[in-house]
């Protein structure tokens, strides 16, 4: 089955960086029907070479198949995490395809960077992150929709003798004006047997049906609500054994031995083993493995391991603060001369603690070594390629013997995409360790979820703000100190002039017209494995800016939405969000008593979204946040009311971590290990939320991060009209018990 | 080796007394609707019903409950129950969908002796119920319209 690659469409890449491949269509029978997909084709002649070599034989990956029932399963690029990716990337197949919705089925794809790769990462990798997947998707998946319709559209005309343009599809069936009609799986086979289409025309945006239509219902509702939804948990496999670790309980130790006796002898233990990340004790099933856990006994190295606390890394971070930033991320005129020459100066320190992702399902993935040589891995796949090289390492096949299953995680929140594949590289050492016997899956406590690592890390901002004798402000400093996520890894070449973009990002794109701005990075080296946490650097950064900026207005005698428009183009996406913002949420009105408003304003991942809380002060010295006003620019929004989703769990997300979430360590040692200390929001704290969108036509950028940044610094400056504290120290428990 | 029924079938399961009922149900009898999230009673995901009541299966010893009925998302029946999840997809509810077993266990057994909860009620009667994407606004509002589908 070659595919046959016939034509070339250059991408404009909308909204993302544009990559300088090219996309060929291609299309082949699948099964009783056919698949529809796409291969990048570098533009590079070596890279011509190579596509011609191999047919496309092994660089064509589907889009989508369409069976012979006429059922569509679109295959994405995207891994679902909850965000809602499927169902965009379904919408913009069945929209083209005019696929009956109902029958529409989604699964994750992986094994091939060229056709798979994220586009916003120039299709280097292929990546779910950075709020990127509409952006990477919108023109591909239209696409092969489009080319999948006419191919069908085609197999009908031939088989009816009568003129394609005649043809008509609508919710999945073909019909001719003649009476004939047919649904798709009549013609998916012979659909397979059309020439690939040579112009392939996307639908006007006033013919859409699905995009952008705010009645559209996710496909996967249904089975979430009755338990049918299988994520790497539910994984089933005849002989499956179950492992869980014991990871080093300090960063960077290592064991030294271990002593297996009495777990071997718990009742279900199959074996004990060591791994280059932590031992493994495999069970017949999860309760054998835990028990087997607690009975074994290890003798840790701790001789390289990280042993400061977060007390002695923020004391750290403290003295770096006062001392001149390392790197600079951004200048803008001369900040120095300005506070020399400004009428009132203000400073401020920020300190944000590690957070944890802490999502639903804890890490976990499977590992099964066929017969035939293949190794097959199940999991949160949010970095397969990493996983399917990893993977193929341990096990001594190559990767392209790798097949990785992408489950739908219970949760994410950038957690699942690592460069170590920390549980993916587990399962696979864990079977290996057993000579690839059984399968195993390496299922991860909350404890191990939240104690081996991985965390927003904690940052420490410095600010500084110089008015002129108008109350103009004229000078900004930022100075950010805090770990890179990005050094030492893949990315590392993304860290330009000392800065990882990720640290900074929020703050050296900070919207407002200040004339002399800096924005300064201190990157320190801890021990504590870091990485992305939904929205990254703008959990911090739109935080510290927001919050002293508030204190700036004041300062300046100045109200809080007026002063940022004065500083904002007027006809600037910001301008136009704060603005609804505002609208909606009657800020020149005055409240109930009682009652107090904050707004925050912030750019994250090519977004626009303004917030406004409305708080009550507890009784206790603390807050309740009772309703919050959201105003989002997302560039076109594709389900509308899953942007309304994304922006209302992303406001629940962003105000627990504010509210009271906070990793600790001692010595070295993480000190909380579940929900009871380790406190993610509840229902009892949730708002009211209200989310607007601004109606645009130019292509998606993101919205499952960008919700978060604005809540934490728009209910801060609630809470200081509420409480008449400006909390600088998150979480707000510590700062309001203080 | 014990005894328990669970959605009305009587299962044999090589368990012993201390064993989780999470563990049974998932792992020795194989219904995965039920999830694991904390291991302690904190999160709610493990929410089932023994002999009608909500429990939190992971804190839940098999030994402890023998002879009882155990119903999970699996075998969850009912005027209520039914309502609580069509509401769930209608208002599309769940975002990761993880937890929205135990949310809509809870749920329905609020609706169940309450048929028509304030805003206050189901806050003390989800709280236990943590869900990491934070579809609460959500939840409180499906909770709202099954009730309201249930009276009419």
């Amino acid at each position: 089955m070659i595919p046959r690659l016939m034509q070339s469409v250059s991408l404009p890449a909308a909204g993302v960086q544009a990559s300088r491949r090219q996309f060929l269509i291609g299309a082949l029978a699948a099964g009783t029907g056919i698949a529809v997909g796409f291969r990048l084709l570098s533009a590079s002649p070596a890279a011509a070479a190579e596509t011609a070599a191999d047919n496309g034989a092994h660089s064509f990956s589907p889009y989508l198949t369409i069976d012979g029932d006429g059922k569509v399963t679109v295959l994405s690029s995207q891994f679902e995490m909850g965000q809602g990716s499927y169902n965009g990337i379904a919408t913009l197949v069945a929209e083209e395809l005019d696929a009956d919705w109902s029958a529409i089925d989604v699964k994750g794809a992986a094994g091939n960077i060229k056709a798979y790769g994220n586009l916003a990462f120039g299709g280097a990798i292929q990546a779910t992150g950075g709020s990127t997947s509409m952006a990477s998707s919108w023109e591909r998946y239209r696409k092969a929709g489009a080319a999948a319709r006419a191919m069908l559209v085609a197999a009908a005309a031939s088989e009816w003798g009568v003129d394609a343009a005649e043809i008509t599809v609508e919710n999945g069936i073909l019909a001719h004006p003649s009476g004939k009609s047919g649904g798709f799986g009549v013609f998916a086979a012979k659909a397979a047997t059309m020439p690939v289409p040579a112009d392939v025309k996307l639908k006007q945006p006033g013919d859409w049906k699905l995009i952008g239509n705010p009645e559209l219902k996710r496909f996967d509702s249904a089975r979430k609500a009755n338990g049918t939804e299988q994520y790497t948990i539910d994984v089933k496999l005849p002989g499956l054994l179950t492992a869980v670790m014991i990871h080093p309980p300090l960063f960077g130790a290592k064991a030294k031995s271990f002593d297996a006796s009495a777990a071997r002898a718990v009742k279900g233990v199959v074996d004990v083993v060591e791994t280059p990340r932590g031992i493994a004790v495999i069970g017949e099933h999860m309760w054998a493995a835990i028990k087997g856990r607690e009975a074994v006994k290890v003798e840790w190295d701790d001789a390289a391991a990280e042993k400061r606390g977060t007390q002695e890394v923020m004391s750290t971070y403290r003295d770096l603060a006062k001392k001149t930033p390392a790197a600079v991320a951004r200048k803008d005129g001369d900040a120095e001369a300005a506070f020399a020459q400004a009428a009132k100066v203000l400073e401020a320190s920020f300190e944000f603690p590690y957070l944890a992702h802490a999502a639903m399902e804890p890490l976990n993935a499977v590992a099964r070594m066929n017969e035939d040589g293949t190794l097959d891995v199940w999991g949160g796949h949010q970095f397969p390629d990493v996983y399917q090289r990893l993977a193929g390492e341990i096990a001594g096949i190559p990767p392209e013997k790798v097949r990785l299953n992408v489950m739908k995680s219970g949760g994410s929140f950038g957690r699942r995409a690592v460069f170590d594949g920390d549980v993916v590289v587990e399962a696979v050492y864990a079977a290996k360790a057993i000579g690839f016997r059984a399968p195993v899956k390496v299922q991860w406590t909350r404890e191990e979820d939240m104690r081996a690592g991985r965390y927003r890390p904690a940052y420490m901002h410095t600010l500084k703000a110089g008015l002129d004798a108008d109350g103009k402000l004229v000078a900004w400093n930022d100075h950010i100190v805090g770990q890179s996520i990005m050094a030492k890894t893949a990315f590392e070449g993304m860290v330009k002039n000392g800065v990882d973009p990720t640290s900074v990002e929020g703050a050296s794109n900070l919207p407002y017209r200040i004339p002399n701005q800096t924005v300064g990075l201190t990157t320190t080296d801890v021990g504590v494995p870091v990485l992305w946490w939904r929205s990254v650097g703008s959990t911090h950064t739109a935080y510290a800016a927001e919050v002293f900026l508030d204190e700036v207005a004041e300062a300046a005698g100045r109200d809080p939405v007026e002063f940022r428009l004065s500083l904002l183009e007027p006809q600037s996406r910001h301008a136009t969000v704060l603005k609804l913002a505002a609208e909606k949420a009657e800020w020149q009105k005055p409240l109930a008593e009682g009652r107090f408003r904050g707004v925050a304003l912030a750019e994250s991942f090519g977004s626009v979204v303004a917030e406004i809380a409305e708080v009550s002060a507890d009784g206790n010295g603390g807050i309740k946040v009772e309703r919050v006003v959201a105003a989002v620019d997302c560039g076109l929004a594709v389900n509308p009311d899953q942007v309304r989703a994304q922006v209302e769990g992303g406001i629940g997300f962003g105000l627990g971590a504010i509210l009271g979430e906070e990793i600790t360590l001692t010595d070295g040692k993480v000190d909380q290990g579940n929900f009871d200390v380790y406190t993610p929001l509840r229902i009892d704290a949730m708002p009211k939320v209200e989310v607007h969108i601004v109606p645009l036509a130019n292509p998606p950028s993101g919205i499952g991060e960008p919700g978060v940044p604005p809540i934490g610094p728009a209910v801060a400056n609630a809470a200081y009209k509420a409480l008449g504290k400006r909390i600088r120290v998150m979480p707000f428990s510590k700062s309001l018990n203080a | 080796m014990a005894i328990v029924t669970i959605n009305g079938v009587k299962h044999s399961v090589q368990a012993e007394a201390d064993m989780p009922l999470l563990w049974v149900i998932r792992d020795l009898v194989g219904l995965t609707g039920t999830k694991f999230g904390c291991g302690m009673a904190q999160c709610g995901a493990c929410t089932v019903y023994v002999d009608g009541a909500p429990v939190r299966s992971c804190q839940t010893l098999i030994g402890d409950i023998e002879g009882a009925e155990v119903t999970t998302i699996e075998g969850l029946k009912g005027k209520v129950a039914e309502a609580v999840q069509a509401v769930w997809a209608d208002l599309d509810v769940p975002q990761c969908g993880y937890c929205q077993s135990g949310q809509i266990m809870s749920a329905t057994d609020l609706l169940t002796s309450n048929p028509k909860p304030s805003d206050e009620d189901i806050d003390a009667a989800m709280a236990g119920n943590l869900c990491r994407c934070a579809t609460y606004h959500r939840i409180r509002a499906g909770i709202h319209e099954a009730a309201k589908r249930l009276e009419g």
